[in-house]
């Protein structure tokens, strides 16, 4: 099984370094594998180099897969970290 | 795979021996235009109106011939086959040895909107520069989550699961004098069909890492430009994993193991990481067993035949003294005493 949600980036200046430093703390706390999809890109959500150089910014759509035991709550937390705008403006 | 453009074609950072030197001399509106195929085509016969099986997907090389000849066209005020031409979906056109192209190709192109690009290099060694860059870009490719380090002129991709030490590991190898090509996000490009290159994945970003406890750090800056290098074959793949205590690893490593990365077998370790295991100094080593390896030499290989050969001798040793043993037995019993010649009695069993 995995889960798969796609998101929005919402917030102006896009993925920089410190919601990266969020995605990769949050993605961290659960063992599912857990990747994000741009273009024909993969990266692991894990490894915050990879979060950064993906180079999202404003309005990209990225897709989140998780696969694991906890993948659902995996994927639900970092849903909320887009739609919380990273808690930036 | 993203669209490779005429653009991205012109956009090429390539140096030395393998740079194109080229430069858009008309058609700008062209520049837009796919480049679909890795291949080339020299145009004369098109020029002359034969246009069966015609390339027109190629990017079009126009040389002295071709060149002699639109001016030839050019003269006679003929621009029939021009026009056939352009015509046709063709994605550019080069004229090489700087070469300009004539009044009638320059307003033919522009009308069509396919762009003119143009390099000082003669037809034969662009067309061999061009081909090679194109089957770089056009080579499968993938991106690989590891490091890629240099080490003793081995390029060694470091893969493993987060936090395993992957970072920590390349840190302490370029510490140690050795090279990052890549930290996390590693390109690779399978080259001439067995040669697996690898580069950092977005190079406009730079030779960074990403030290947990330290935060983002610039390699370059810290270990200076004798640390860093932008692209490596990849020679050998390490993976690190957390020692784990019902597997069984490798003791001996007389067998080659591979693993497969676009269809290339590279040789493969599975290396398990547990605190006070130096896991630079292994690989270090691993990178100095694969370039001995390289020259014919296989460590565990030939420790074996030494065993293979020593037990053989001792064998030999052996049955030497039960014979002669044997002997000596029977010629004390027989009250000789003598034999001295042959070795001492207490070695014979």
């Amino acid at each position: 099984m995995m889960v798969e949600r796609e998101v929005t980036i919402k917030n102006r200046a896009g993925i920089h370094a410190r919601p990266a430093a969020l995605i990769v703390q949050t993605a961290s706390k659960f063992a599912s594998k857990i990747n994000f999809h741009k273009d024909n890109e993969t990266v692991n959500a894990k490894s915050i180099m990879g979060i950064i150089t993906l180079g999202a910014g404003f309005n990209t759509r990225l897709t989140i897969k998780a696969d694991g035991e906890d993948e659902g709550d995996a994927v639900d937390a970092l849903t909320r970290l887009f739609e919380n705008r990273f808690e930036e403006e | 795979m993203k669209k490779f453009t005429v653009l991205d074609l012109l956009d090429q950072d390539l140096k030395e021996h393998n740079a194109l030197n080229l430069r858009c001399v008309g058609g700008r509106s062209g520049l837009s235009r796919e480049i679909q195929v890795p291949d080339l085509n020299r145009p004369g016969l098109a020029l002359t109106g034969f246009f069966d099986n015609f390339g027109p997907h190629r990017i079009q090389i126009f040389g002295r011939g071709e060149h002699a000849y639109l001016e030839k066209l050019q003269r006679d005020g003929n621009i029939e086959s021009l026009q056939e031409l352009f015509r046709r979906e063709i994605p550019c056109c080069i004229f090489t040895h700087a070469l300009e192209p004539t009044r009638d190709f320059t307003t033919i192109s522009e009308q069509a909107s396919v762009a003119t690009l143009q390099t000082d290099i003669g037809s034969s060694e662009f067309s061999s520069r061009l081909i090679r860059a194109l089957s770089n870009v056009f080579a499968p490719q993938e991106v690989m989550h590891g490091v890629l380090v240099e080490v003793f002129g081995i390029g060694v991709l470091i893969v493993g699961d987060s936090g395993v030490g992957k970072s920590e590991a390349a840190l302490e190898l370029i510490e140690r004098g050795h090279r990052l090509v890549a930290d996390d996000a590693v390109e690779i490009r399978c080259v001439a069909g067995n040669i697996l290159q690898g580069a950092g994945a977005h190079k406009a970003l730079g030779h960074h890492m990403e030290i947990r406890g330290l935060g983002i750090i610039n390699i370059t800056h810290i270990f200076g430009v004798g640390a860093i290098r932008d692209s490596k074959q990849v020679q050998l793949l390490v993976e690190l994993e957390l020692w784990d205590q019902n597997k069984v690893y490798d003791r001996i490593g007389a067998e080659d193991r591979t693993r497969e990365v676009l269809g290339v077998h590279v040789p493969y370790l599975q290396v398990p990481v547990k605190p006070g295991r130096n896991v630079p100094i292994i690989i270090e080593t691993a990178a100095m067993n694969e370039r001995l390896k390289k020259m014919g030499y296989y460590s565990a290989r030939e420790f074996n035949q030494s065993v293979l050969k020593w037990l053989e001798s001792e064998n030999a040793r052996n049955l030497y003294f039960e014979k002669h043993g044997e002997l000596l037995e029977r010629e004390r019993q027989n009250g000789g005493g003598a034999g001295s010649s042959i070795a001492p009695m207490d070695e014979a069993d």
